[in-house]
């Protein structure tokens, strides 16, 4: 139905046009799910919006076809592209928050294209848009017709713009990221709901995605591409069972899940080559393991392994063979007895004021009571969905914000309410990774600098040459080259920043760190990198970590704790095999079901949880959890459950248990 | 970027300007201490013959003859009412009045080919010593933009030097009232509205930058004092309370004449009260727009991080907030600096600028207005003002947009 | 939204509060009565008992802010302080040299300075905006680049040149309006058109040109690549998508705009010679009369915070955001 041909894409800098897309082609079936797999920069947006023809200013369309139905797009007149877009083919996009218009109504920006393509006004419309509301899964419709979308919850933002997106009646639907801005639960519902329009409507589907699991739930094919190039492309069983790409069989190395633990993860060395260098042969020559010297020569021609399975490259083996690059980690053996941070019922309420004098009338209670303990070397994870307030719990211990209520003790002594010097004296045992390497560092200081500062402000190294000496013992350690303290951050990738921003965290030599989300804006292999790099600091130095994150993936390879987070309390805490193996939390339970794995097995038993988190200024009465929960009983809406210790480290709040 | 271009070269008319400022400011003490009288500059110095040559009330430009009848004694013909010849406007030509044309443009033609040949030599300056660094470069793909550089330098020599070597002759612009040259009289203006511009920035740099980061980063109680200073400085408008401040400023200098003991120094120590006041009711706007950057970078996780290592409030406001608000402060205060400038030649105008005896284009303007009247219009006074006022405002304007478009890759 | 609205109005006070004390250190504290009077009468010839007549004329005889001898709630009210400054919150300015009342007179005078601002600043705003928009419409092009220089080129124009010119041009050499003056009733209209013209035209350029970075920073927004996606034409996507979105910007930068209103105010009144409060001023500031400055730093206050009141109370029409929380 859509067919794309050697399209090539390019942006302007200046004077020049760098092709951001190189030639691809590919083809979609009627009632198909074509997934684009890649990293981010690898030109799979700009694809999409080459074909919608809706590249922005500096884009621009260089050669290539793109034909729906057999009738070309490229050539068409501006006013005739128009009659296409919304109507025959539609889009969605990342992120639901920006992509609507704040100041227009649901119902507003629906009709709009129901006037547009199907000259559809008034009652008709009316009618109509709440049946498309209805049919995304969307309550009451009636009444979110005339609402904005600030009233809108992300998820049900997202069900709009697919509402939006279906309005014109379109044959094929292109979907960019559209769930990874969304928490895992919101996620599968949003999938769910994909997935199903598409059988009902016989769509095609573009699915633009970096995540295997995703690909794996949603497509019937998929293309991976690298640096503007598709070199594979595959029906969803041989991708699985038989990636053949160098670079595919290096993507699914590269993820951390449970098997692996205690190993270190492949990574792909080196980083995506840039626009303006692209090297002349295989683009993946200077990180393939198989690379030989044809590679460098010229571009690898597609060559077909199976039926609708071609690959562009080389190498014609076939699995990736365990050649050793896997080397197993010595893990530290942790004495569970003896937590050397404890953090007993802390709380972080933030005041809202409201009315005349900003009086305040509540308190959005982001932490509520949380108690955790660390043991010196050991990992535990605090995993939760967005805005259930892990941030703020890894903040409250490093007093960088103010703990309404409880205490945190630090190798015996307390440090809630401690100022100044002593302060400072205890901020030498704890420091923080932060989830964006790009706004973690001062853009205007050199790395060395940036480094160094924290052994300043501690008294670590007074001595400026010692300092200079540790400063590049430290960039050694976490892997970068020896010139780096003299350059600016904006030299480096993000994987780089990371590395820079642990390096600065070390320097202080800390015994536990706090790393918020310290891989989430990463790429899979570049994820892989700095857990490996965490995963050898440990075994070295002994450090704990506390690992705030909310994939599982993640968790399942590097902790050894697991505490689950819902709306500001802990609901279920144990050793990583009791909580991943036997979680007993109804919340934790469909947490996991709900994570998309990458492989074939897809599980029949997703548990589906409906809606979405509350906000924390207003939880539910009782166990916060029971709208959502499908355990609930009467018992539930009356009061928080207490604490079950189903073993002696496995500690869980449900009546359920109880 | 055909604006980027041009955009460079305006930089270096201020530049310029700015210097004649400087150089001025430097010989005053010496100067003062010989003639306490009158206070010369460094301009004056060089536009001497501008300023000495004054004819008697209005001539146009490139005139030889006044503006005015008046009853002149012709010898053997008794006393005739005519346009009388010039003191100095063409007195070189004699009696050959009516070759005003030719000669005048003969003389810019002279001093435009010697502008050329003087542009030359910088031009072979710049390329020996760009090929020397890097010998393939062309000027055009140099990462400074030469050829820009240089084409302005070239239009700038070609129409000045001619101007002001006319202006040994002439009074290319034409004279005012009390027959004073109005090309001398605009570049004293300029200066005037160069101090007021970089002065009044000077005053209000430091206010806005330390209150608008101090109540960003601290917040609270401190943040709700800072604002409601500012609000309410901001609520009375602004030229009332220059009008009010003026006035009072006014009082004070009436009734303590013996503290000035020239005109001169009082009208100086005016215009630095203006500058000040006009700094204190400006200041609000760059605070209010660094309260609200140092919001958003206070909870930027470089800052937090520094803040984990229990580095101190001022060291972080000092290393990591002030260098990332440079560019801010830097794109405001080009950016008021034009405002300014026209700011001043409008409160001139309404009287509550600079003292009436200070030439600047207010004042320059608010003469001029009054011979509109006349028949036939005196118009050269007029727009020889607004012309420089354009020229200068508009290099300002340029430039700040250049300025914007360095640091701020978005709005371009 | 109403508490909304009344919060605004409660800040306002405090505002008013503090404007009112920096004009009373501005008048009283800087300067002495004695100076002033030394100064409205002349510097060199005075004699105390001149000055002291003078002062009680005015009242400014009393002690600034406490009054010792007299007891009770009168030390407090019996001072130039409360004389002065606390009661022009009741609207009470006091006379001026002339002897004529100044609330009057300001009430007077209120309505030519109305019939001047409010034309110029609404028709302004439509007149720029439909600017703004046309540039960003056809942005990048050719067009828009000569459409900026112009802008630019505008706004270095000072505003002197707007009105001199335009005086000239239109009243002297064309006889289209009469140069200046004002006429009661439906009559004004005809003096009151150069004014607004003038002012209209003098805030081009600037306004265009800041409005039209808000609509391209409005461009460049998801919200408007979902509506191309939808298949809108470009001139629907302006109107309806874009120039709601800039409208909370514009509405913000009107508020800074204001200020520059009142300026523009006093030299057009002085101008054409219309009979407003600006006007007004500057014949008190050549007059030197103290007491109309002063009343007229108040007003001005005033005016300007019920503008910001008018503002924030159409970001509530703009921005359902803000009417519906
Ligand atoms: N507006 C732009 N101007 C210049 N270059 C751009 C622009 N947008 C994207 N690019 C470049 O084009 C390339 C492909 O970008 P694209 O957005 O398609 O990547 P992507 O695969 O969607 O990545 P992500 O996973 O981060 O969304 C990148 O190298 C990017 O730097
Ligand atoms: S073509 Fe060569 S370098 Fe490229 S992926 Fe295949 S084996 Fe590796
Ligand atoms: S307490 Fe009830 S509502 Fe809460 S999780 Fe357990 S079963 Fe569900
Ligand atoms: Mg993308």
């Amino acid at each position: 139905m859509l067919k794309v041909e050697n399209l090539r894409l390019g942006f302007t800098a200046g004077k020049k046009t760098l092709a951001a897309v190189d030639g691809i082609s590919f083809s979609i079936e009627k009632g198909e799910t074509f997934a684009l797999l890649g990293e981010s920069g690898c030109g799979k947006s700009a694809t999409a919006q080459g074909i919608m023809r809706l590249l922005p200013a500096a884009g621009r369309i260089l050669e290539g076809n793109v034909a729906l139905e057999g009738e070309p797009l490229l050539s068409l007149s501006e006013a005739d592209m128009r009659a296409y877009r919304g109507g025959r083919m539609a889009m969605i996009f990342q992120e639901p928050a920006t992509s609507l218009n704040p100041v227009l109504t649901v119902g507003r920006q629906i009709g709009e294209v129901l006037e547009r393509h199907l000259d559809l006004r008034g009652d008709a419309a009316t009618e109509r848009m709440v049946d498309l509301l209805r049919q995304v899964g969307i309550a009451d419709p009636e009444r979110r017709l005339t609402e904005y979308p600030f009233q809108l919850s992300g998820g049900m933002k997202q069900r709009v713009m697919i509402a939006i997106a279906l309005a014109g009646e379109p044959e094929l639907l292109i979907a960019d990221e559209p769930t990874t801005a969304l928490d895992v639960t919101v996620q599968d519902q949003i999938l769910d709901l994909l997935a199903k329009i598409q059988v009902d409507r016989g769509m095609g589907m573009l699915l633009i995605t970096h995540d295997l699991g995703v690909v794996a739930r949603m497509a019937h094919r998929i293309g991976v591409m690298y640096a503007g190039e598709l070199v594979e492309v595959a029906s969803r069983e041989e991708f699985f069972t038989q990636p053949r790409h160098p670079y595919t069989q290096a993507l699914f190395e590269a993820l951390p899940e449970i098997s692996r633990r205690g190993l270190k993860l492949t990574t792909i060395p080196g980083q995506v080559p840039s626009l303006a260098a692209m090297p002349a042969g295989c683009r993946f020559a200077d990180r393939c393991a198989h690379v030989m010297p044809v590679c460098r020569e010229v571009s690898p021609p597609w060559r077909e392994v199976a039926d609708g399975h071609s690959v562009r490259c080389q190498w014609q083996g076939s699995a990736a063979e365990d050649d050793g690059t896997r080397h197993a980690v010595t893990e530290l053996d942790i004495d569970p007895g003896k937590p050397f941070l404890q953090v007993s019922d802390l709380k972080v309420h933030f005041p809202i004021r409201k009315g005349f004098l900003q009086r305040t009338v509540g308190h959005v209670r982001a932490v509520d009571g949380v108690s955790l303990a660390i043991s010196a070397g050991s990992t535990l994870a605090l995993v939760g969905e967005s805005g259930c307030g892990k941030t703020t719990v890894g903040k409250a211990l490093l007093q960088l914000i103010q703990p309404t209520a409880g205490s945190v003790t630090l190798g015996g002594s307390e440090l809630v309410g401690l100022k100044g010097r002593r302060l400072r004296d205890a901020r030498r045992h704890m420091q923080m990774i932060f989830q964006d390497p790009f706004a973690s560092l001062n853009p205007r200081l050199r790395v060395g600098e940036i480094i160094a500062e924290g052994m300043g402000a501690l008294g670590v190294e007074t001595d400026p040459e010692a300092r200079a000496a540790a400063v590049s013992a430290l960039l050694k350690q976490v892997g970068l080259p020896d010139d780096a303290g003299d350059r600016y951050p904006h030299e480096f990738s993000g994987g780089q920043r990371q590395r820079i921003a642990i390096a600065r965290a070390l320097a202080v030599q800390p015994e536990l760190l706090i790393c918020d989300e310290p891989t989430s804006a990463l790429d899979v292999s570049v994820q892989a990198q700095i857990l490996n790099l965490l995963k050898s600091l440990q075994a070295e130095l002994g450090i704990a970590y506390l690992f705030i994150t909310h994939n599982f993936a993640v968790v399942e390879y590097l902790a050894h704790d697991i505490a689950v987070m819902y709306l500001g309390r802990i609901v279920e805490q144990g050793r990583a095999e009791e909580v991943l193996r036997s979680p007993r939390h109804p919340y934790t339970q469909a947490l996991l079901s709900a994570v998309p794995v990458p492989n074939l097995d897809a599980r029949a038993d997703i548990i589906r949880l409906p809606g979405e988190t509350p906000s924390p200024a207003n939880p539910p009465s009782g166990c916060h959890f029971h709208p959502r929960c499908p355990k609930a009983t009467d018992v539930c809406r009356q009061g928080y459950p207490g604490v079950t210790e189903v073993s002696g480290t496995h500690v869980v709040r449900c009546h359920l248990v109880a | 970027m055909a604006s980027a271009t041009v955009l460079l070269a305006f930089i270096l008319i201020g530049l310029l300007d700015s210097l004649h400022y400087r150089a001025q400011l430097e010989s005053k003490p010496g100067q003062k201490a010989v003639y306490a009288v009158e206070v010369l500059s460094v301009l004056d110095a060089l536009a001497a013959p501008l300023r000495s040559r004054n004819e008697k009330t209005y001539s146009a430009p490139f005139a030889t003859r006044l503006y005015a009848k008046e009853t002149i004694d012709v010898p053997g013909q008794g006393t005739v009412r005519d346009y009388p010849r010039l003191k100095h406007g063409g007195k070189h030509l004699g009696e050959r009045e009516d070759e005003v044309a030719e000669d005048a443009a003969f003389t810019a033609f002279k001093a435009g080919v010697l502008a050329f040949i003087g542009w030359l030599g910088v031009f072979g300056a710049v390329v020996t010593v760009n090929r020397k660094k890097c010998p393939k470069l062309k000027l055009r793909e140099a990462t400074f933009a030469w050829d820009a550089v240089l084409l302005t330098l070239l239009l700038i020599l070609v129409i000045a030097v001619p101007l002001f070597w006319l202006s040994g002759y002439y009074h290319v612009f034409g004279t005012d009232k009390v027959g004073q040259d109005v090309l001398y009289q605009i570049l004293k203006s300029v200066r005037t509205g160069l101090i007021i511009g970089l002065v009044t920035t000077l005053v209000m740099l430091p206010m806005a930058v330390l209150l608008g980061i101090v109540a960003g980063y601290f917040r609270g109680w401190v943040d709700d004092v800072i604002q409601y200073i500012y609000t309410v400085l901001n609520s009375i408008p602004g030229v009332l309370l220059i009008a009010a401040a003026v006035l009072m400023m006014q009082v004070v200098i009436d009734t303590h004449p013996q503290w000035f003991s020239t005109a001169a120094e009082r009208a100086d120590l005016r215009l630095l009260a203006l500058c000040f006041i006009l700094g204190i009711t400006s200041w609000t706007g760059l605070c209010r727009l660094l309260r609200g950057e140092t919001l958003k970078l206070r909870e930027l996780e470089y800052i937090q991080a520094a803040q984990a290592f229990g580095v101190s409030s001022w060291r972080i406001i000092v290393r990591h907030i002030l260098p990332n608000l440079m560019h801010i402060v830097i794109i405001a205060l080009v950016m008021d600096f034009s405002g300014l400038v026209l700011a001043e030649a409008v409160l001139s105008y309404v009287g509550i600028g600079v003292d009436p005896t200070m030439t600047s284009f207010g004042t320059m303007i608010n003469n001029a207005r009054m011979e509109l009247g006349r028949e036939p219009v005196v118009w050269w006074s007029l727009a020889a003002a607004f012309s420089a006022m354009f020229i200068l405002v508009l290099a300002a304007n340029l430039f700040a947009d250049a300025v914007r478009d360095a640091f701020d890759p978005r709005a371009a | 939204m109403l508490a909304y609205i009344a919060r605004r109005l409660l800040y306002a006070l405090p505002i008013l509060i503090g404007v009112n004390l920096v004009t009373f250190a501005l008048f009283f504290v800087v300067n002495t009565p004695d100076d002033m009077a030394r100064m409205q009468l002349g510097v060199k010839r005075v004699t105390p008992e001149a000055i002291e007549k003078w002062k009680v004329e005015r009242g400014y005889d009393k002690p600034l802010l406490i009054n010792a001898e007299a007891g009770g709630l009168a030390s407090v009210t019996n001072t130039i302080f409360f004389e002065k400054s606390a009661r022009m919150f009741v609207g009470d300015f006091g006379r001026a040299e002339d002897g004529r009342d100044i609330a009057r007179e300001i009430g007077n005078r209120m309505l030519p300075s109305l019939a001047i601002a409010l034309p110029t600043f609404i028709l302004g705003l439509f007149v720029t905006i439909t600017f703004a928009l046309t540039l960003a419409f056809f942005r990048a092009t050719a067009f828009d680049f000569w459409g900026v220089v112009l802008c630019v080129a505008m706004m270095s124009i000072s505003g002197l040149f707007y009105i001199i010119g335009g005086q000239y041009l239109i009243s002297k050499v064309w006889r289209l309006v009469p140069i200046s003056g004002f006429g009661a009733g439906l009559e004004a209209w005809r003096f009151l058109i150069l004014p607004v013209l003038i002012g209209v035209v003098s805030g081009i350029g600037s306004g265009t040109r800041w409005y039209r970075t808000i609509f391209l920073d409005e461009i460049t927004k998801d919200y408007v690549r979902t509506a191309r996606a939808k298949g809108l034409p470009e001139a629907l996507i302006l109107f309806r998508h874009v120039l709601r979105n800039g409208m909370t910007p514009i509405l913000t930068q009107s508020i800074v705009a204001i200020p520059t209103l009142f300026m523009g105010a006093l030299v057009m009144e002085s101008f054409f010679g219309i009979p407003g409060l600006g006007s007004y001023t500057i014949d008190a500031i050549n007059a030197q009369d103290f007491a109309v400055v002063r009343s007229m730093v108040f007003i001005g206050a005033v005016l300007y915070i019920v503008a910001l009141l008018l503002t924030d109370i159409s970001y509530t029409v703009a921005d359902p955001r803000i009417r519906l929380q």
